[in-house]
């Protein structure tokens, strides 16, 4: 994938966290911020988090790979939705 | 008196709660306050140096706690709030992530005879507020974080005269009605005022959600403290050189009676993590702490066998010594897996937010029957009752419904304004559970399922019609049902059925923005997992929706009687 597209995908994915999980609006996380272990998506917000990757960008996540670790930074979502981008 | 050795039969011989009260030192009609129990009472008898609570927040922020640091800060505390105006049987909200203002707050809140309101820090506006309102609460004590929830409906709360935000940042303004409070710039309180609270006075107000209506608050009182003393001593099995992990969130009751007033009234040291949920994450805190008594819940159970068995050999549990489970029923992989793992059963525990302490029971002494419920606890009578006649069943193996015989101490006294749902709650002198089993011929239990519509998903609570009615207010959704559906981890989850209003289309963008809008409202919990589109919902002829048929489906299960389903 072309530096740029990914660069895009990371900036989506993580205004999308911002917006939707985060209750702070003081608080600032980035590409690596732990998500799910920090408490900022919880398990159940978690698949609200996989159904938007799965319409966004139009792919389908098995559930065994729809993990706590895979999903744990904006980094490790957009290493695993790549995976399944045609 | 039998000793932590005895078994199961020699516990149950002349049984009698006073063996908790005598070690309380509680006399009948005398002062009980579970505030001063869990701390005062605690560095009176020799131990205020010791550790109470070792907090980690994420970040590898750490603190610690003596049991004279949490008698001070309940003092500091309740003297705050008493100072603003709060007096005894004020309900005084504590909206918190599990920061250890949460737990010493709960301590100074009990002290100035105030009633403490938990809720789960997840909730959405419309969760809180409809809690807020029904307990007319007086104060919330919360973070900087949850603010804009509370700022959100304190407009249609009229009865809420403080928000008391715990981690104020000064350089931003306070809204209408916020003051700050900091425990670490306060100046501790050595003496105070104990309320003097009696048995049947107030303490603690728990939420929880039924089939139909709005969330009942559960009212307990300060005499619980005999049930949730002894049961933390016999089948949690807490002694004195225990390090204690107990995972549930104070926003629901286990998280109070064996996360707060159990371990604390025995003078346990307790351990908290507050970050989210990792395999790793548990497993090094266990090892870091060393921890010795595990008290956790079946989802988490499931998801640590979901991780495997691999990363538990990158840590030292050598330390754990027992282990229990409470909020769903635990099966028979997950006790065989623990013990294969552990070298221990997790043991099951059976209990409500309405009985306040544990009812039926696995615990040390007894011989343990991998996804069975146990037996109830000396001086419960517990049943299971025909569900026509409201008699006990005597034959082994027959389901019939779960039921108590009123009157352990720790049994809810009220539904919080609710008196008539309250004695809908008794048949024939049976306290009714909600929840259906069979006994076998040795006196065990075993769990089937609820009795109503309400759905357990990781062993919380959730209603469909507050779902249901929260969904019809979303603008795309003309009518909904909601029941719930099978899952690996949390045993069951919310599914949601739908019909849309004319000019709405269904697509799955639609389907996500309906999942966010229920999780900001209710809570990530009540959210449904999966949303179906119908072009009708399954109805009787007089109207009603057919929510059983939608369950059966989703389940596999045969549905029944069709007779009145709704022709086209």
């Amino acid at each position: 994938m072309e530096e740029k597209n990914l660069q895009e995908m990371k900036d989506l994915v993580l205004n999308y966290v911002i917006n939707e999980y985060l209750e702070d609006e003081d608080e600032t996380i980035t590409y690596d911020t732990p998500l799910i272990s920090s408490g900022y998506v919880d398990s159940f917000s978690m698949v609200s988090l996989l159904v938007f990757l799965e319409n966004k960008f139009k792919i389908k996540i098995p559930p065994s790979k729809a993990t706590p670790e895979a999903f744990d930074s904006v980094n490790n979502i957009v290493a695993l939705v790549s995976m399944y981008l045609k | 008196m039998p000793d932590i050795f005895s078994t199961y039969e020699e516990r149950l011989k002349d049984f009698d709660w006073s063996i908790s009260a005598n070690e309380l030192e509680y006399r009948e009609g005398q002062i009980i306050n579970i505030g001063w129990y869990c701390s005062d009472r605690i560095c009176l008898k020799g131990k205020a140096d010791k550790i109470a609570l070792f907090y980690e927040g994420f970040g590898g922020i750490e603190k610690k706690y003596t049991f004279n640091d949490i008698r001070l800060a309940g003092n500091t505390i309740g003297t705050f709030l008493r100072n603003l105006g709060i007096k005894n049987e004020d309900r005084v909200c504590l909206f918190m992530d599990r920061i250890p203002e949460l737990y010493l707050s709960f301590l100074g809140i009990l002290k100035i005879g105030a009633i403490v309101q938990p809720l789960f820090s997840a909730f959405g506006d419309e969760s809180l507020f409809v809690r807020l309102e029904n307990a007319q609460t007086r104060a919330i004590i919360t973070q900087r974080k949850h603010l804009p929830k509370v700022r959100k409906i304190l407009d249609r709360l009229p009865h809420l005269e403080f928000i008391i935000i715990v981690d104020h940042t000064k350089t931003k303004p306070l809204g209408n009605k916020e003051v700050a409070f900091s425990l670490e710039e306060s100046e501790p309180v050595e003496t105070m005022e104990i309320f003097p609270t009696f048995a049947e006075s107030p303490s603690v107000l728990h939420y929880t959600s039924g089939t139909t209506g709005q969330p009942k608050g559960v009212k307990h009182v300060h005499y619980s403290i005999i049930s949730q003393y002894l049961t933390s001593k016999w089948v949690l099995d807490l002694r004195d050189v225990d390090i204690y992990w107990c995972t549930a969130d104070p926003g629901w009751v286990t998280g109070t009676s064996y996360g707060i007033i159990g371990p604390w009234s025995l003078g346990i040291t307790q351990c908290v993590l507050d970050t989210g949920f990792s395999a790793q994450a548990w497993y090094r805190f266990i090892e870091k702490y060393r921890i010795t008594m595990w008290y956790s819940a079946p989802t988490a159970i499931r998801s640590l066998m979901k991780a495997g068995n691999e990363i538990i050999k990158d840590f030292d549990l050598s330390s754990l010594r027992h282990l229990a489970s409470v909020g769903e029923p635990l099966n028979s992989e997950a006790v065989i897996w623990s013990e294969k793992i552990f070298g221990k059963p997790f043991l099951d525990t059976f209990w409500q937010t309405e009985t306040g302490s544990i009812m039926i029971t696995n615990f040390p002494g007894m011989k343990v029957k991998p996804g069975s419920m146990g037996k109830p606890f000396p001086g419960i009578i517990g049943v299971v009752l025909d569900p026509r006649t409201y008699q006990p069943i005597t034959e082994p193996g027959k389901i019939g419904l779960i039921a108590f015989k009123p009157g352990w101490p720790s049994m809810m006294r009220s539904y919080w304004n609710n008196e008539e749902k309250y004695m809908e709650k008794f048949v024939n002198g049976w306290y009714l559970s909600g929840d259906k089993a069979s006994i076998d011929i040795e006196g065990y239990f075993w769990f089937v399922g609820r009795d109503d519509d309400v759905i357990n998903t990781a062993g919380h609570l959730v209603s469909p019609f507050e779902v249901e009615s929260a969904l019809l207010e979303h603008p795309a959704v003309g009518e909904s049902a909601v029941t719930s559906k099978p899952d690996e981890v949390n045993m069951e989850v919310v599914k949601a059925f739908i019909t849309l209003k004319p000019g709405f289309t269904a697509s799955p963008d639609l389907e996500l923005e309906i999942m966010n809008f229920i999780r900001k409202k209710l809570s990530p919990l009540a959210m449904p997992q999966d949303i179906e589109y119908m072009e009708k919902l399954p109805k009787t002829r007089s109207g009603k929706i057919m929510r059983r048929l939608l369950h059966a489906k989703e389940w596999g299960e045969d549905i029944g009687d069709i007779s009145t389903l709704e022709n086209d």
